[in-house]
């Protein structure tokens, strides 16, 4: 990911004083495309606060974007913290705008919707009891503790994209994916039914061994040599599809993830060292 | 300033939600275009979930301004703690979060009394 790209130039759509106002369309379609690329914008209105004036800390540049009868002004920051940069626009359309944006950002670094998706857990903190079962649970070292042993995610990266499965074993339904499809993991309202379907989620884990990964291996594992065993490719092929199809539609895991876990060996050390992580985080509570 | 209400609206920030589509399009562009036609100020971002991963420190400067905010994006449990996981909570107070994955465009618009321009 991703964390580490820089924060986006930002823009600011200005039509206040020395400023002509857009056309409705020509402004919708410099914010969508804009929007869409990836960068953050201001609209500033023609409503007599003229002044362009970036805020401290927030961004190290401003392109400030309008329509210039008199030509653009030269901008400095009074902080001289933020290069300030203009940029006329009449006459012209967005996608011709998002080009002229593009070539000001000069090559610099920033997310890219498209290229990557935000996907990591957010706590809800109002209903997480520290019970460290996702720090037991997620192989992927997402999860970790503060120095309060307080449960934390601390590695957005190491997430698997479109997998909620520690969500689905958080006894209190406090884990959110915002990006995912149905609630309450999309962090709609926590229902008293959610609450049930979520324990029993966890029931079915341990009736599965306690460790959803290790099953769904398994069943990979078995997928496969049944595959070497019948030595049919088509047939081994409908098997392992109708196994990712039912791994799918019980929601617990992508097939994308499924197809690239561990070797049996690595699971284990990883949910061993995972397990004793949560087990000295819930000591260090206990004292 | 391009930040600050242009009147004596709240502050407001628009979520476009463009790393996923899971805002409805329908909402977010209909709801965009109310806001680029109601000549007021506001500021609008590509993704807050992709800020929030990258610690953007514009989400303190949101979370701390001081003043009433709309922020038009999704569930406000979510919203709530995407600003938490980027070390910027929002205060308990003055901030409003309009779900564009339940609400339609109108009753946003209404809710922010949005006009044309």
């Amino acid at each position: 990911m991703t964390n580490e790209e820089e924060t986006p130039m930002q823009v600011v759509v200005y039509e206040g004083e020395g400023a002509a106002v857009l056309p409705s369309s020509t402004r919708y379609d410099v914010l969508t495309r804009l929007l869409d690329r990836g960068y953050a914008v201001s609209r500033a209105a023609g409503n007599g606060q003229g002044a362009v004036e970036p805020r401290a800390g927030e961004t190290e540049r401003l392109l400030v974007l309008g329509d210039f009868p008199d030509g653009a002004p030269d901008l400095e920051d009074s902080s001289g913290e933020v290069e300030i940069d203009t940029l006329t626009i009449t006459d012209l359309g967005g996608e011709e705008v998002l080009e002229l944006v593009e070539a000001r950002r000069e090559g610099r670094p920033m997310n890219q919707p498209g290229a990557w998706k935000p996907w990591f857990p957010v706590i809800d903190y109002d209903r997480c009891t520290n019970c460290m079962q996702c720090l037991s649970f997620c192989l992927f070292d997402v999860y970790g503790v503060d120095a309060e042993q307080k449960i934390q995610v601390q590695n957005n990266d190491n997430c698997k994209t479109n997998c909620p499965a520690c969500s689905r074993v958080c006894p209190e339904v406090a884990i959110m994916f915002p990006k995912y499809s149905g609630g309450p993991i999309n962090g709609d309202k926590v229902d008293p039914k959610d609450l049930e379907r979520e324990k029993m989620k966890v029931d079915i884990s341990s009736l599965l061994g306690g460790d959803i990964y290790s099953s769904l291996r398994n069943r990979s594992e078995e997928a496969k040599s049944r595959f070497s065993k019948e030595r049919s490719p088509d047939k081994a092929l409908t098997e392992r599809k109708k196994c990712l199809i039912k791994l799918q539609g019980d929601g617990l895991i992508p097939a994308e993830v499924l197809e690239n876990l561990p070797s049996p060996e690595e699971i284990q050390r990883r949910a061993d060292e995972a397990a004793a992580k949560a087990k000295a985080a819930l000591d260090a509570q206990a004292h | 300033m391009p930040n600050e209400p242009s009147d004596n609206h709240p502050r407001t920030l628009y979520c476009r939600c463009a790393y996923a589509q899971t805002v409805p399009q329908g909402v977010k562009d209909d709801v965009l275009r109310r806001l680029s036609d109601s000549g007021r100020n506001f500021e609008a971002v590509s993704d807050l979930c992709e800020m929030s991963a990258r610690r953007d420190p514009r989400l303190k400067e949101i979370a701390g301004c001081g003043g009433q905010v709309n922020i038009v994006a999704c569930y406000p449990r979510a919203v709530q703690w995407l600003f938490h996981a980027a070390e910027s909570p929002l205060p308990e107070e003055g901030v409003e979060v309009l779900n564009m994955r339940e609400r339609s465009a109108e009753d946003i618009a209404s809710q922010l009394n949005l006009e044309s321009a």
